[in-house]
């Protein structure tokens, strides 16, 4: 991620240099300023910087950017921008060859900061409403006085609503430092509106010298309304990171209420069936690379019925070959289930190695929306959050509307009955459990795209699985949506306040308690099979 | 549930004796004596002679690595006694036996740490981990461990005292069946969590080891290694004669008849609650032993021992060897952990794929596991 954003940055860095590059030399950069901020006294330079600023071209800040990023080499007056082998004279910005005795352009971290800054108050005015953002949120981190007549020409001349609070959040940061008290005061009025974390910072770091007591009440109100605002997102967040976890559980569970709920099979095997489906969709992704490098963006597409499919396959396999034998034995199955998770975990570490392999996102998943200054929604999260909830539709429809979950609610509930009407009962029992079997396929599709694929992958959720099953209640899908969904939110309410491992365990009491008060479940069924 | 073990199997053309329960007559048959005479000796002459006084350098030799092997392996039939108890003849499955274990290990560990003495690498009065983690003294749950005899009893205590919290409430509320099974499964993962933690003062990840002497006698003396086999064996041989003290009498034909039809046993007037309250705790304080007997002769216990895994694992050598038959458990972890010691030396990458398809053979095609073969067996013969 961290990469990713960085990446990004750099792009929108390049794109404001193209668009200031393509509205040509406003005045142009001499050779005096560029030397001036190439070499000498660190002061010196960060004062010619900031003085270069004002009269800001596209050389200028193509020159700043190539300074940021070592490529300036010194000799005599001239000054060169070396890039990729080529030299460019930095003031004429013709081609011209680098004599013998140039010498790099030394810049130290505190140089680095300054000139970053000032890139971000040059692409105040860029075209592109993403890069005025960027340089926004970066003049806002490190605020500036000297910037603050830029900060002032482009807050009049911006035109986008949102981009002119951010600047005028920016300008205001500017003016606490201001000598004035009456500045200072509206200042520190305006930033009750930020929404960042930075503003909190600065802030934090005015109310620190602040002397003035009518200003500092003015902080402190001001500060109280943004640590609002920020415990929202905080909350916010905590609900999302909730929501997220509960539709990963109410995946995973949602083919363990199939094989266990509707038919009473313990399946301990069902966390490696994820397994068999997140495998599948690294075969998918490795035969995208391989033969359709074009359209790999779309590997998904494929991939989501791939890994239905391999994990239907391999529990009807099993269904067939071992838990048919073992029907109305429930702690035979578990047994024996647990045996055949042992050896497709073992299968898997003999076909991929033992070590965990990467499925990457395609580039319509990476990345993500930013709703509050602190709060970003990471799309990969979104995808599954509506995945999980189309896959749960398209059960509920399929046990409900049609011929086969007719014959699957049948056998359930009377299966002698059933096979009296004429129900096949063994491929009904088949046909649903290669059904969840499938189901942890996708599961396992969507685990893919948040984490790492190893041969570990399902251990690590059948647990919990398990619990928001028995928690839901027997026979149930509605009741497993609820506890998955309120798993997922309590566990990452109770991180939130105890840390991920004491939630964990928090959780798991309140389950163990739970049942004990309610053995059936949150949704009893009512009647004489709950008694069976 | 049903299981095969006679009581409620169809009419056979060969009569059994009633219920193939024990009668009233003696706690052993006349060659059941001879042959638990026979191991006695085994454990206690036979094993000390072939590895202290037969020369090294000998065929009859019994090599120290040996003695750990059997003497680790007799640990685990302890507690493969204990699951049978609870599961083959009370029938309720506990996917948590080796909390029970660690927590007897855990027990017997406090006092070992203690016992090491300033002779950690940090010379300090605390065991090495907590004065890693800049504890200044030693925290409240490590009050008694400094006592041996508080550490015996405790090792009976702890594991049997959250045995009867767990299980009363459990089995209060008339939890049964598989739904037991996973949330005793969630119990000793909360638990392995829990342990994993540094705060919670027993070492984190790497648990207690290093130990140095225990009753101020060093451990890792060839005669204190022997002792504690021969003690382990005698409790192994001990926790026979109690089980079948206890599913001989008719406290434990309650228990088989729970296991059978818990409806009719209610009928009939029982409350089951008391009869699986006590099986269960009887079975979480034969585990805490079995823990305390292991942890110094393996000389290591870190949380990995509470995982679902090893709990799952211990249902398994009761299933090989054969449920609801005292002997079958110890024969079954013999020969699981026999091969296991064999086999992931030999073939480490075969080892998952044996045990899973034993879990497979064992519930389809034995489910009275090795015992009930050889019952066949005889049967057949004559």
């Amino acid at each position: 991620m961290t990469i990713g954003s960085f990446m990004t940055g750099r792009i929108l860095r390049w794109l404001g240099l193209a668009f200031l590059l393509g509205c040509g030399a406003a005045q142009a950069l001499t050779a005096d300023q560029a030397r001036a901020m190439a070499a000498g006294d660190t002061d010196d330079r960060i004062a010619a910087i900031n003085q270069s600023l004002a009269q800001a071209d596209a050389r200028t800040a193509a020159f700043l950017q190539a300074l940021g990023e070592d490529a300036v080499k010194l000799s005599g007056d001239q000054v060169f921008i070396v890039r990729d082998g080529t030299s460019v004279d930095a003031v004429t910005g013709a081609q011209a060859s680098l004599p013998a005795d140039a010498e790099d352009a030394m810049v130290n971290n505190r140089l680095r900061g300054e000139i970053g800054t000032a890139l971000a108050s040059i692409n105040l005015f860029a075209k592109d409403n993403k890069v005025r953002a960027a340089a926004i949120a970066t003049l806002l981190a490190e605020t500036d006085e000297s910037k603050l007549p830029l900060v002032q020409k482009a807050l009049a001349a911006e035109t986008n609503a949102d981009l002119r609070d951010q600047l005028a959040m920016v300008q205001a940061a500017i003016l606490l430092g201001s000598p004035d008290a009456a500045k200072r005061l509206e200042a520190a009025r305006m930033m009750a509106d930020g929404n960042n974390r930075n503003t909190k910072t600065v802030l934090l770091e005015r109310l620190r010298v602040e002397t003035d007591p009518q200003v500092m009440a003015a902080l402190q109100a001001s500060l109280a309304t943004v640590e609002e605002r920020l415990a929202w997102g905080n909350r916010l967040g905590a609900m999302f990171s909730g929501v997220s976890l509960g539709s990963i559980l109410l995946l995973v569970a949602l083919g363990l209420a199939i094989t266990y709920g509707l038919m009473g099979v313990i399946n301990m095997a069902h966390g490696e069936l994820m397994m068999v489906g997140a495998y599948a969709t690294y075969v998918v992704q490795g035969l995208f690379q391989k033969f359709l490098p074009a359209a790999f963006d779309w590997y998904l597409v494929a991939a989501v019925p791939i890994a239905f499919l391999a994990a239907a396959l391999v529990g009807a396999a099993l269904e067939r070959c071992v838990i048919r034998f073992l029907y109305g034995r429930p702690l035979e199955t578990l047994l024996a289930t647990w045996g055949i998770s042992l050896m497709l975990m073992q299968l898997a570490r003999t076909l991929f190695g033992a070590q965990n392999v990467a499925v990457e996102n395609p580039i319509w998943m990476s990345g993500g929306v930013q709703v509050l200054g602190n709060l970003s929604l990471p799309f990969n999260r979104l995808v599954i959050i509506g995945f999980a909830f189309a896959v749960l539709l398209a059960v509920a429809w399929l046990i409900a509307r049609t011929r086969l979950g007719l014959f699957v609610r049948g056998v359930t509930q009377n299966r002698p009955i059933a096979s009296c009407m004429g129900v096949n009962t063994a491929r009904v029992d088949s046909y649903a459990f290669a059904l969840g079997s499938g189901i942890a396929g996708l599961a396992g599709c969507a685990l893919s795209q948040i984490g790492n694929v190893g041969p570990d992958l399902g251990q690590s959720y059948i647990v919990d699985a398990f619990l928001v099953v028995v928690l839901g209640g027997v026979g149930q899908l509605a009741g497993t949506v609820y506890a998955a969904l309120g798993l997922g939110l309590l566990n990452k309410f109770l991180e939130g306040w105890t840390g991920a491992v004491l939630a964990k365990i928090a959780v798991l009491v309140f389950i163990i308690i739970f049942i004990q008060k309610r053995p059936q479940g949150i949704f009893a069924m009512k009647g004489r099979s709950a008694e069976a | 549930m049903k299981t095969e073990t006679g009581v409620a199997a169809p009419a056979e053309s060969v009569p059994r004796p009633a219920l193939e329960l024990p009668g009233r007559s003696a706690l052993l048959s006349r060659a059941g004596w001879s042959a638990f005479v026979i191991a006695v000796l085994l454990v206690c002459v036979l094993a000390p002679l072939l590895n202290l006084v037969v020369p090294e350098g000998s065929a009859l030799h019994l090599s120290d690595y040996a003695v750990a092997l059997l003497g680790k392996i007799m640990c685990y039939a302890i507690l493969a006694l204990a699951m049978d108890l609870i599961w083959g003849y009370t029938g309720i499955l506990s996917l948590g036996h080796g909390l029970f274990f660690a927590l007897g290990g855990y027990v017997m560990g406090m006092y070992l740490m203690r016992q090491i003495g300033r002779e950690g690498n940090y010379k300090s009065d605390l065991p090495d981990f907590m004065v890693f983690l800049d504890w200044k003294e030693l925290p409240w749950h490590w009050a008694l461990s400094d006592s041996f005899v508080a550490t015996l009893v405790l090792v009976l205590l702890v594991p049997g005292l959250i045995a009867f919290v767990f299980g009363y409430f459990a089995f209060r509320s008339r939890i049964k069946g598989v739904y037991f099974s996973i949330i005793t499964q969630a119990m000793t993962f909360a638990a392995m969590l829990l342990f994993f933690r540094n705060e919670t003062g027993f070492g984190g990840n790497n648990g207690f080891t290093d130990f140095k002497r225990i009753l101020g006698i060093a451990i890792a003396t060839p005669g204190m290694r022997m002792f504690l086999f021969v003690l382990t064996g005698c409790t192994l041989l001990g926790f026979f004669l109690l089980a079948r003290a206890l599913v001989r009498a008719k406290f434990g034909r309650v228990l088989q008849a729970i296991r059978d039809g818990e409806s009719r046993v209610m009928f009939c007037g029982y409350s089951p609650v008391g009869y699986k309250l006590a099986i269960w705790t009887i079975s979480a304080m034969m585990c805490g032993v079995a823990g305390a007997l292991y942890v110094p002769q393996v000389g290591i216990i870190n949380p990995s021992e509470m995982s679902p895994a090893n709990s799952i694992e211990i249902a398994i050598w009761a299933a090989v060897g054969g449920r609801a038959s005292l002997i079958g458990p110890i024969v079954g972890a013999f020969v699981v952990n026999g091969a296991k010691s064999w086999l992931t030396v030999a073939y480490p990458e075969f080892w998952l794929y044996f045990l899973g398809a034993l879990f497979i053979a064992v519930t389809l095609f034995l489910p009275n596991g090795i015992v009930g073969l050889a019952r066949r067996w005889k049967r057949g013969g004559q």
